[in-house]
């Protein structure tokens, strides 16, 4: 990866966390609770009742409760570290292969009489 | 495609129009059970012509290569790790990226239905966010409708010949955006308000999920940059293979 590549790589990363940190410090007290239930409020001010969802997810039917906020960011940490896993993996494949793949352009470029 | 291909999609779009027209009343996620049964089925058919179109579209990507399989299996995973974090944002309550848009621009909008639908089925089913009764209109927000935009804003950005990590940036970002808009239509159109109908509360449902969402399409965008600029610096010939840098071989050092 080129020098220039790396560096946009850093500053890009860099801006992420400073929009997802900021809300963090700057509004202080706020519940940063899921927009999903911000959603399903506003149902209730539409339709004038508190609304009743019909069905349970069935992980709740299953466990027969609600599922515990720290086991929820439990299965979202395994998601994330599913996804990470795989993709990394691959991405880790790619960059040893280009290593290698430099290194015998290298040796043939070095001795192209050694090789017959 | 091939003939009998062709003859499935027809087929299954013709079912879709048939039954997902009738209610003319008619999602981030939309969580178990907040959407009317009749409205979960109907979202769930309008879904089937594009999973099965995404269906043979992978199929065709793994023929012609098999080696792609990594490549689709990368931008599932990407769309597992982006959809799986909650990132607080400047409305005070926190919300997740879709991902999506990844995959879109490496291999169409209708690939990415797949994908996106196999993350719903796991979210819906252990971690008890969106729903199976609602997968059908999930899917349609996240993994057909953002893609589509995704998808449709890369190419135009292409044609204009603007500056390819803008193109990428705008295509991931505003096709998140799209995401949530359709599902405040989705809600909108189950749920309309009194006054003013759906559009009122369109307008409201928006008002919920947008200004939370802004922040977080751009970092979507931001990190889908990251991500293809990593891509094409290691694995180029993958790229290549699937179509990707078309037009611009000749700058690729190919040694």
């Amino acid at each position: 990866m080129s020098k220039l590549n790396k560096k946009t790589i850093i500053v890009l990363l860099l801006i992420v966390a400073v929009i997802a940190m900021v809300p963090l410090f700057t509004l202080k007290g706020a519940e940063f609770g899921g927009s999903d239930d911000a959603g399903s409020q506003a149902i209730s001010e539409i339709t004038g009742t508190d609304y009743q969802p019909w069905f349970t997810p069935v992980l709740e039917t299953w466990i027969g409760g609600k599922l515990p906020g720290e086991v929820e960011s439990l299965m979202f940490s395994l998601q994330t570290g599913l996804g990470a896993g795989v993709l990394f993996f691959f991405l880790g494949r790619y960059v040893e292969r280009n290593k290698w793949q430099k290194k015998m352009r290298n040796k043939e470029e070095e001795s192209p009489d050694s090789m017959n | 495609m091939k003939l009998r291909e062709k003859r499935i999609v027809t087929l299954v779009a013709a079912f879709a129009f048939a039954f997902g027209v009738y209610p003319v009343a008619n999602a981030m996620h939309i969580m178990e059970g907040y959407l009317p049964a009749e409205y979960c089925i109907v979202w769930g058919i309008i879904c089937l012509p594009f999973l099965v179109i995404g269906y043979f579209s992978i199929k065709k990507t793994v023929l012609q290569n098999r080696k792609s399989i990594t490549l689709i299996a990368m931008v599932g995973a990407y769309i597992f790790i982006i959809s799986s974090l909650k990132i607080p944002s400047v409305t005070g309550s926190c919300s997740h990226m879709t991902g999506t848009g990844l995959g879109a621009i490496l291999f169409g909008p209708t690939a990415v239905s797949i994908l996106g639908l196999i993350v719903l089925i796991f979210q819906a089913i252990l971690l008890a966010h969106g729903g199976l009764t609602t997968l059908g209109a999930n899917t349609f927000s996240m993994a057909i409708a953002g893609p589509l935009v995704s998808y449709g804003m890369y190419i135009l950005c292409k044609k204009v010949k603007a500056n390819k990590r803008v193109g990428i940036f705008l295509a991931a970002s505003i096709g998140d955006l799209f995401t949530y808009c359709v599902t405040s239509f989705q809600l909108a159109v189950a749920y309309p308000s009194d006054n003013g109908g759906i559009a009122a509360s369109f307008l409201k449902f928006l008002g919920v999920f947008a200004p939370t969402q802004i922040p977080l399409a751009i970092i979507e965008g931001i990190l889908t940059v990251v991500i293809m600029i990593m891509l094409e610096s290691y694995a180029t010939s993958e790229l290549i293979d699937i179509g990707y840098m078309k037009g611009e071989i000749n700058n690729v050092k190919v040694k």
